[in-house]
């Protein structure tokens, strides 16, 4: 399987990255109940580049293995196969990326004031030289996130939901990352902080030619801030695309599905049921293509036979046995 | 609003203090609402709104030397503000479930989510233990767990984070409350999921009577989810009313800039729509309407007296252009 075909240069590129966890019981207890070690495959045989400069969105269902993906990126995991190669930064030395957890509250220090924690990059990366200087950026940061100068002096648990987010940001912000790995980076935020965050992301993007490897489960949002789109499905990509292509014409199945359910506000279905059926478990993955019990076109072949990735004529990628290229 | 059937919820002019260094904050100022029997009341507001400060007030949960200054709360015929802790901490779980906006806060690392489930289905239930499981397995299943026999006996960290929310969920479900008070239960869910827990809530609501206050700033969640919706602005009250009204004919201004910056699903856009400005510190409310500095509308009145809640169409909204006025 070969990655994206397109020209651009990537600042990462990533091939046939697996990873699995241990999730036997604890020994004594297999050894009683006579149960079998187990294991889970979150991620499994995934390729991907992404743009330098750009933006490349994963999205999928709950624990389709987004996060595990971003974390093995950002070195948080070890991945139990596959290859990541990052392109060069300014610096000439390889990339590393920069990480905002999807759980805000998990990672701010709770004993540090909030001006202690946006500064830690810039002291521990050497970005200002004086104690001043260090201020004055701590402080202008957290006016870019919406927060005000004397917030700094306050603890993490004096802040809301989404303001303790928009301080997650900040620190990340304050290493002056080349490459951020942004993991649900506005879901606590409501509509009117999220633009101004989205807005401000894209103005880093386009001052400073920053990259992001974004995972939203806004398809909105994922539309707005993304040049091309990976949709995952158990733990594997199930097509990856330019943005608008992706959404002007979903070849997958279930990017179908996905796009079909994103709720309306101008025509809200009160009563609307799960699509397609049941979430499968990663515990039991099933045969062939793993998308079959819920797909409305599957076929024998779909049921015994895992699909390939193939390459569309538009450069898109779809991993479906029926997906046509016309 | 003349109703037959008592509410579960009703909450009075309710205020909250945080006594500071530098003078009193005030988090919350005359904010009342009711929630009846088998009622969805979305709660929605900019980030700091004091939504979340309105479900711990609730629940007797304000972190010291947060209090609340007046008001009061009742649940069905019990006022419960002035209960103290024992008490409260029996109502809290069996009578009011809640799903806090930080899922890791209710999970406990050390134990398995099915031993977490276990115990608080038998301490509020007094179910035996087999009994228990099966409830528990059932929860997991109801909130779309897939394989809930092996998650079982997994530990939070396990967990997807989506998944990590869902167990939360189950855990305010476990007891069968009356209240629930779900601060962002689905915000980091994919939207079948999505669909999933909020279809689970209105089915608790039209089958077993429970009342829910559903605190979001997912516009979308809200619209397929509530039957009315309050909102909140710099910890006060400013509008509240049906669904329908208050997404699609909103009478105060803010909650017309709220809905303006919705990102549309439409073509991308170079920049979303923001309103200006940002919310008032808490201890530099302006006088007069909070709203005032950020209103295109605002008046000479505005800046001088602070606007009641009026009645506007079916619901309510705190601005002096109600009802013909001016500001
Ligand atoms: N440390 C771990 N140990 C065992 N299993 C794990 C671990 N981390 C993740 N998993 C499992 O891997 C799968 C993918 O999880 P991941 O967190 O990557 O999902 P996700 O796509 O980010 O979901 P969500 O949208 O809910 O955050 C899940 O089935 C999860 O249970
Ligand atoms: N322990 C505390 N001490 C002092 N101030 C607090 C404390 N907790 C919250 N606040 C403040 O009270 C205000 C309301 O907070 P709340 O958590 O209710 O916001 P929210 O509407 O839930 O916002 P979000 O959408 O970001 O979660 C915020 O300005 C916050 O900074
Ligand atoms: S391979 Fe078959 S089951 Fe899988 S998505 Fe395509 S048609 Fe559906
Ligand atoms: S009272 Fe005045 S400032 Fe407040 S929302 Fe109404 S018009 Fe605007
Ligand atoms: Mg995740
Ligand atoms: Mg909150």
């Amino acid at each position: 399987m070969t990655a994206m075909t397109s020209q651009e240069t990537s600042a990462l590129s990533v091939s046939r990255l697996v990873k699995t966890f241990d999730v036997s019981a604890p020994w004594l207890n297999r050894v009683v109940e006579r149960k079998p070690r187990q294991f889970l495959q979150a991620v499994s045989d995934i390729s991907f580049d992404v743009p330098l400069g750009g933006c490349l969105s994963l999205v999928g269902e709950s624990g389709c293995g987004k996060s595990t993906v971003a974390r093995l990126v950002t070195g948080l995991y070890r991945p139990n196969g596959g290859e990541m190669r990052f392109a060069p930064g300014h610096d000439g030395k390889p990339l590393s990326a920069q990480m905002i957890f999807q759980d805000p509250y998990a990672s701010l220090n709770p004993r540090w004031r909030v001006k202690n924690i946006v500064a830690e990059p810039i002291r521990e990366l050497k970005l200002r030289k004086t104690r001043a200087e260090i201020d004055d950026r701590v402080v202008e940061l957290l006016k870019t996130v919406g927060l005000s100068a004397s917030d700094g002096e306050k603890f993490p648990h004096e802040f809301s939901g989404g303001q303790r987010q928009r301080i997650s940001i900040a620190r990340a912000l304050a290493g002056e990352p080349e490459f951020l790995v942004c993991d649900e980076p506005t879901s606590a935020l409501d509509v009117s902080v999220q633009a101004q965050v989205l807005n401000l992301m894209r103005r880093l993007q386009d001052q400073f030619g920053l990259t992001y490897l974004f995972i939203s489960h806004d398809m909105s949002v994922v539309r707005h801030m993304s040049d091309r789109i990976a949709v995952m499905y158990l733990g594997r990509i199930v097509e990856e695309g330019k943005t608008e292509a992706l959404f002007a014409r979903p070849r997958h199945p279930y990017t179908q599905l996905l796009l079909q359910t994103i709720p309306n506000i101008e025509k809200p279905h009160r009563d609307r049921v799960v699509a397609g059926g049941e979430v499968p478990s990663p515990l039991k993955p099933p045969s062939g293509c793993p998308f079959h019990p819920r797909c409305p076109i599957a076929t024998a072949r779909c049921s015994a036979e895992l699909p390939e990735v193939r390459t569309l004529a538009n450069g898109t990628r779809v991993a479906c046995h029926l997906a046509e290229d016309a | 609003m003349a109703e037959a059937q008592q509410a579960v919820l009703e909450v009075r002019g309710l205020k909250v203090e945080f006594p500071g260094r530098r003078g009193v904050a005030t988090a919350l100022s005359d904010v009342s609402l009711s929630i009846r029997p088998g009622e969805i009341l979305g709660v929605v507001g900019e980030s700091g709104a004091g939504k979340s400060m309105t479900g711990l007030a609730i629940q007797g949960l304000l972190e010291r030397p947060g209090h609340i200054a007046e008001g009061e709360i009742w649940l069905t015929d019990r006022r419960i503000d002035n209960l103290g802790d024992r008490e409260m901490e029996k109502i809290r779980g069996r009578e009011i479930g809640a799903i806090f906006q930080d899922p890791l806060t209710s999970l406990n690392p050390l134990f398995t989510v099915g031993a977490q489930l276990t115990e608080t289905i038998r301490q509020h239930l007094g179910m035996g233990k087999a009994e228990a499981k099966a409830r528990a397995i059932s929860l997991l299943k109801d909130v779309g767990i897939p394989s809930p026999e092996e998650r079982f006996n997994q530990y939070p960290h396990q967990f997807s984070g989506g998944m990590r929310q869902r167990v939360v969920i189950a855990l305010a479900l476990a007891a069968s409350p009356k209240l629930i008070i779900a601060d962002e239960p689905t915000t980091a869910l994919d939207v079948s999921i999505q669909a999933q827990i909020t279809s689970l809530l209105r089915k608790l609501c039209k089958e077993k009577g429970t009342a829910v206050m559903l605190v979001t700033h997912d516009m979308g969640v809200i619209a397929e989810t509530a039957d009315r919706v309050a909102v909140l602005y710099a910890g006060r009250l400013i509008e509240i009313g049906p669904v329908d009204q208050v997404l699609r004919a909103p009478k105060h201004p803010y909650t017309r800039g709220l809905m303006a910056s919705i990102p549309a699903l439409g073509a991308r856009v170079e920049r979303l729509n923001q309103i200006d400005g940002s919310m008032p510190r808490l201890d530099a409310i302006p006088s007069g309407c909070a709203f005032n500095p950020r209103c295109k509308e605002a008046g000479p009145r505005c800046t001088r007296e602070r606007p009641g809640l009026l009645p506007a169409g079916a619901g309510a909204s705190a601005c002096w252009l109600n009802a013909g006025g001016t500001a």
